[in-house]
């Protein structure tokens, strides 16, 4: 039986960069299951939060706990960033890369690739360069990419910026099944609609800090903080 | 402009006619060249992909310095190959002196820092486009650079025949470890030395061309077979 990474356990996470406070201290637990949308305005430590979770940021201080030794997460975690790295590959190449890397056998990890390409509408891109792709076609490769480890947990930030309804529609689809197969996901976005077609739980940054944290029926039904409330009425926060 | 033309004619009509000294010169200048690109670019490229992705305390200077040996003048390379090939040298025993091998020897010498150079500012572009993938995948340092490699496998062809035009063009260190050998270690830029040094302009300048036209050859041929330029492709 393999062992859960999850539940992960952040707690006094700070992370300064040149003697400025990015994020901190922040306390946070991420359970076995769920989706959590990571809100706020820009510059609140969205990214730097779940890059520090993830393990691309290092701490100035506290720590980041998992079930099992950090060495051994990483293989069970992905992370699809705002702006998609595409590799100067070809579609087919971009997605067997992390198999490969990881000792799957090369026709194995092609025919994995024809499947997910084929489930993102890319079958019939697979030998096409993937850097040459749409920006919609490029998040989802690096979704798809991301998911064909099937990960315990998948880091979102902001995957949908920029992308049009009907892009965010298939991007949002794959996410839902993706959850539903068991990926615990942590999502970071501006978009408040798309925060409660996704969100089992929020948390709510604000310079660095957590100042909401709560099951989303309760972020978006009463939030505690006036600034949760001023986001979700449209105003502008800062 | 008549010496010219008559180099032209002299260099076409030694073409023409596949003259053998002009064949067996062509030939061991590529094998010598071609060699000692191999060689230093195995050397170079990991180094310079290495150089890209690895922090260390003196990186800064190891670069400068890495491109200030850019500019190694052949002739001093020539000069400390000789003696430590010569007889009363370290490496005297090899006899090693005089002989195509220590012609590569100081080509590899010359071109492969300029090869590392090429291939680090390449590689750390990549490296800073992937950086964030390559962490989050949790490769290793070796799998990181095979992957700069790879992907950047154009861009550091540019590395290597930089080093081959820099190699194929270079007389002094050759001159000085090969000793201009007829039949042992005479190549095309040496040739054009010697006969240049006995008055002989026209056959100079037919060994010229030649060497030219190798070069552009050389560089066709390696973008034709990288399909550099082909659709989508870098």
């Amino acid at each position: 039986m393999v062992t859960s990474i999850l539940p992960l356990k952040m707690s006094g996470a700070v992370v300064k960069r040149r003697g400025k406070t990015l994020l901190g201290p922040v306390d946070l637990t991420v359970s076995q299951t769920g989706f959590t949308i990571v809100m706020g305005p820009n510059g609140a430590g969205k990214t730097t939060l779940l890059r520090a979770l993830h393990g691309l940021e290092r701490l100035s201080g506290g720590q980041v706990q998992w079930q099992i030794p950090l060495r051994d997460t990483l293989q069970r975690q992905a992370f699809v960033f705002q702006t998609p790295i595409m590799m100067r590959r070809s579609v087919r190449d971009n997605l067997a890369y992390p198999l490969i890397l990881h000792g799957t056998p090369k026709a194995a990890a092609y025919a994995l690739a024809a499947d997910w390409a084929g489930r993102i509408g890319l079958g019939r891109a697979l030998d096409q360069q993937a850097p040459q792709l749409s920006g919609g076609e490029k998040q989802k490769l690096a979704l798809a990419r991301a998911l064909m480890r099937s990960p315990d947990i998948l880091f979102l930030d902001e995957p949908c910026a920029n992308l049009d309804g009907r892009a965010i529609r298939e991007i949002e689809a794959i996410l839902k099944s993706a959850q539903a197969g068991g990926t615990r996901i942590l999502m970071a976005t501006h978009d408040i609609g798309q925060a409660r077609r996704l969100a089992s739980d929020v948390v709510f940054l604000m310079h660095g800090k957590i100042i909401e944290m709560a099951a989303a029926d309760a972020f978006f039904g009463a939030p505690k903080t006036p600034q949760a409330a001023a986001l979700l009425n449209g105003d502008i926060v800062e | 402009m008549g010496e010219i033309w008559e180099g032209l004619m002299a260099g076409l009509w030694l073409v023409v006619t596949l003259d053998p000294d002009l064949v067996e010169i062509t030939l061991r200048s590529l094998q010598v060249t071609l060699t000692a690109v191999v060689i230093g670019s195995a050397i170079a490229l990991p180094f310079g992909a290495w150089l890209a992705i690895r922090r260390f305390r003196h990186r800064r200077a190891t670069i400068a310095l890495l491109n200030a040996l850019m500019g190694l003048p052949p002739v001093v390379v020539g000069l400390i190959v000789y003696l430590l090939l010569s007889r009363s040298g370290p490496f005297g025993v090899l006899g090693l002196l005089f002989t195509p091998t220590a012609m590569i020897i100081a080509q590899v010498i010359i071109i492969t820092p300029l090869i590392a150079s090429i291939a680090h500012q390449s590689i750390r572009d990549i490296w800073s486009e992937y950086h964030d993938l390559l962490i989050s995948l949790s490769t290793t340092k070796r799998q990181r650079i095979a992957t700069l490699i790879w992907d950047g496998r154009r861009a550091l062809m540019t590395a290597s025949l930089a080093g081959f035009g820099r190699a194929i063009g270079e007389v002094g260190a050759i001159m000085i470890v090969g000793g201009n050998i007829d039949h042992a270690t005479r190549v095309l830029t040496t040739a054009i030395a010697l006969e240049t040094g006995k008055g002989d302009f026209a056959l100079a300048l037919g060994l010229g061309f030649v060497l030219i036209g190798l070069a552009i050859a050389v560089n066709v041929a390696t973008h034709m077979i990288g399909r550099t330029e082909s659709d989508g492709k870098w």
